[in-house]
């Protein structure tokens, strides 16, 4: 199991090596000279002159990389280039905050999504379950960025109901913060639960048409107690891979809706760090996301290993 | 009732009593500030913030006269290069330490001398600073500067405590200490900056509220949607589309400013190869570019007529402006005339660069489609800012649809895109007279010289034309009806002295 694990480990590197060194070249292929973003509207020749010393702009390109992945590795990720913060101070902050969109959102999904699925698999051809597809089509196709707005102009503005953007820390106000995460969670979670009610109902319908369901509704089982007890208990496998694999569809998605709603999340920060060229910022969030990426695979790579002893020789 | 229940119910009330009492502002701003150092930051949004965080040595009225707030009084020796104030008593930084004299000159010495600073060259012209004795201060300048004192309404006349500026140094910005009505208390990244009361203000009691927040929406309809909900009580720049939906709606007014800056067509004129074009050549078609340019219709079109049509560095209601060069009426039939005098009655191809905003690319649209008309067929290249900035400054560019924000001096507004090798001079245009007659005007203190030398010059630039003035923004803002006593200013600042709200 180790050496596994070892094995594993000793694949990411290059990994993370190549995606680095992917980055690194984007960033210097776009357009645009962060210096001059940078200095603001009156772009003294001094003042452009000094930033590029300081950020170390004028290095040749391949010392710029390992200057900033040695520095990486000792865990400094930089200082953004628009407010002198440390990178990695950022990413912490940020971080937190899309979590707890995401899990909000993923709770949505997984409330709506699967009990709909469900019943349309049991009320298979009838009007229910049109209805449920129809609601469920609607939901993938409907852009977030529109359906926030909407929202936001009925929810808050007509009916006052919920504040139309923010962001309260949990630790802050539990209530608040949940409050004013709702809108944008439903935004966000509408889609993945669409994506949920179609492979529930799938799921659903194959399990219910299996031997022992027949068994067991031959004994008398009551029909409530096949569905959820026989039926949805098998079914659950692919739901269960489906949900790890939607958060990650969930952390780009909340790109969209942390703009509309204003969240001061990774998503945020991201797109305005790519468009103030900050490139400390967007080097750093790419860095830090892929090796999370690559941490959650080898975990999963783990724990399938853990589940199914079959696949130790391999 | 329990005496438990009794004790809650007195802390929940006595907490919503609290809670009415402490005022607080909170403000929609439409980006983040970047880092909130006066001597380092460059965004418009953060000053926005300084104007509740800072004072300065000199402020202006909405009339752009210069008035008194940390100076009190100034005056010029006689050729021009010494400039002498009166400083203000009995004034505290957030910190305690007290204002005087020598806290000028130790800001003066950070916003040339800092390495991080982007102040300097608001201030080459200083050669000197000394403090005469607590409360008066001198400034010795290498040559006359008109433009000082203006500079000294801004950023660079921002006076930052001695104290901490000296143990921070250049990582002042994550907690500025000012000496403004409010202090510096907290700010999360892309979310909130909170500001709270300086209770030894030396203006305390025209501060109507205990805090101030600012939040950085970016979206206009999110922004105006939240001052409906009642989650703001002000916003700035609204979006000149939605200015009927915020003058109709229930609860919140409208005010407006016309401001300081200006959006144009710069023309490359000698900025590298690309500067070879059939425009960048000849005057004569850049007139007529100018002329096939309907200016109210574009206003009309775009911003539903909320902003000023423009054809000068200064907006039409400023003292500055040109009367003798009216904002011209379209006239396709000269324009045509003019081309065929330049050369070309068949018509031109030119490539004009825009950034890539809904608004940009709408007026640049408008204009394709009245320059079309008289044979200007544009191509229009859609960039993103950040590269449209680097671009133009690289000369790779016919011609660039980009705009200024404005500076109170009418210097800010001209001296450094029309002089020979200026800083902004994208369009490398370069005229020995323009270039005499706009140094003269920044050297020179008397008012009525001055606008004769930028007079003179306009008679030159209404000729050769290297930028097209199109409009003049309108800065609007928008709040609640509870919201008393704002004033617009032209420099788009919201100024919370003399602003409260009403019970």
């Amino acid at each position: 199991m180790l050496s596994f694990i070892l094995r594993r480990l000793l694949i990411a590197i290059p990994t993370i090596i190549l995606i680095s060194v992917f980055v690194f070249a984007l960033q210097k292929l776009l357009p645009g000279d962060p210096v001059l973003a940078m200095a603001g509207e009156d772009r003294d020749p001094a003042t452009l002159e000094f930033l590029r010393e300081k950020y170390r702009l004028n290095d040749p390109v391949v010392v710029q990389y390992f200057t900033w992945i040695g520095n990486a590795l000792r865990g400094d990720l930089g200082i953004s280039l628009r407010t002198n913060q440390p990178v990695l101070a950022l990413i912490a902050e940020k971080l937190p905050v899309t979590i707890q969109l995401a899990v909000m959102a993923m709770s949505f999904a997984l409330l709506i999504g699967i009990p709909a699925g469900i019943l349309s698999a049991v009320r298979k051809g009838t009007i229910t379950d049109y209805i449920a597809n129809v609601v469920a089509l609607s939901g993938l196709s409907i852009p977030n960025f529109w359906l926030g707005i909407m929202l936001i102009l009925l929810v808050s503005v007509k009916w006052q109901l919920l504040p139309a953007s923010g962001y309260v820390p949990l630790s802050e106000d539990p209530v608040r913060s949940i409050t004013v995460m709702l809108m944008p969670a439903f935004v966000l979670g509408t889609a993945l639960a669409a994506t949920m009610m179609r492979h529930t109902r799938s799921a659903m319908l194959e399990v219910l048409t299996a031997d022992y369901v027949r068994t067991a509704r031959a004994k008398g089982v009551k029909e409530r107690r096949v569905v959820l007890k026989h039926a949805f208990r098998n079914a659950l496998t692919p739901i269960v891979t489906l949900t790890a694999l939607l958060f990650g569809e969930l952390i780009g998605g909340a790109v969209l809706t942390e703009q509309i709603f204003t969240i001061p999340g990774f998503g945020k920060l991201v797109v305005d760090a790519v468009f103030n060229r900050d490139y400390a910022v967007v080097q750093g969030i790419v860095l830090v996301t892929a090796v999370g990426f690559i941490v959650m695979n080898l975990l999963a790579d783990v724990l399938y290993v853990l589940l199914n002893p079959r696949l130790r020789g391999q | 009732m329990t005496p438990t229940r009794t004790t809650l119910l007195a802390a929940l009330l006595s907490a919503t009593a609290l809670a009415a009492q402490a005022q607080d502002l909170r403000i929609g701003l439409q980006e983040d500030p970047d880092v909130l150092d006066p001597d380092q930051s460059r965004t418009f949004v953060g000053r926005i913030v300084y104007a509740a965080l800072c004072d300065k040595l000199v402020d202006i009225t909405p009339d752009l006269e210069i008035v008194p707030q940390l100076a009190t009084g100034w005056e010029w020796n006689e050729d021009g290069t010494q400039l002498t104030m009166t400083l203000r008593e009995g004034v505290v930084f957030h910190d305690g330490t007290p204002f005087d004299a020598a806290a000028v000159v130790a800001n003066i010495d950070r916003s040339q001398n800092m390495d991080e600073s982007r102040r300097k060259s608001e201030l080459t012209s200083v050669t000197g600073v000394e403090a005469l004795d607590a409360q008066t201060v001198r400034f010795t300048l290498a040559q006359p500067d008109a433009t000082l004192l203006a500079q000294f309404t801004d950023r660079a006349g921002m006076m930052l405590s001695p104290t901490a500026a000296a143990a921070a140094g250049a990582d002042l910005g994550s907690n500025p200490v000012c000496s403004g009505p409010f202090k510096f208390k907290e700010r999360v990244q892309q979310d909130r900056i909170v500001l709270e009361r300086f209770d030894d203000y030396w203006n305390a009691d025209k501060i109507g509220f205990d805090s101030v927040t600012f939040l950085p929406i970016p979206d206009t309809t999110v922004r105006l949607a939240n001052l409906q909900s009642g989650d703001l009580d002000m916003i700035e720049r609204l979006a000149a589309t939605d200015l009927g939906a915020a003058e109709t709606a229930d609860g919140i007014k409208v005010e407006k400013a016309t401001s300081l800056g200006y959006q144009g067509i710069t023309i490359n004129i000698g900025n590298g190869e690309r500067a070879a074009n059939p425009l960048g050549e000849n005057a004569k078609l850049r007139q007529a570019l100018s002329l096939v340019i309907d200016r109210d219709a574009l206003n009309q079109v775009v911003f539903n007529g909320a902003f000023a049509p423009g054809n000068q560095p200064f907006p039409p209601d400023s003292p500055w402006y040109d009367t003798d060069y009216p904002v011209p009426q379209r006239d396709v039939e000269k324009a045509k005339a003019l081309m065929a005098e330049a050369g070309f009655p068949d018509g031109i191809d030119i490539t004009v660069q825009v950034a890539n905003n809904p608004v940009q690319m709408q007026v640049m649209q408008v204009i394709q489609a009245m320059a079309a008309e008289a044979g200007i067929r544009i191509e229009l290249e859609a960039k993103e800012f950040a590269t449209l900035l680097s671009e133009q400054t690289a000369g790779a560019f016919q011609a660039s649809q980009i705009g200024w924000s404005g500076r109170v001096d009418p210097d800010g507004n001209i001296h450094q895109f029309m002089t020979t090798d200026a800083g902004l001079n994208d369009a490398k245009y370069s005229n020995a007279d323009v270039d005499r007659l706009l140094d003269s005007a920044r050297t020179s203190t008397d008012t009525a010289a001055r606008k004769a030398d930028y007079d003179a010059a306009r008679d030159i630039l209404n000729e050769e034309m290297p930028i097209v003035y199109l409009y003049h923004p309108v800065w609007i803002w928008a709040m609640s009806d509870a919201v008393e006593g704002f004033v617009p200013y032209p420099d788009g600042m919201i100024r919370l002295e003399g602003v409260s709200m009403k019970e």
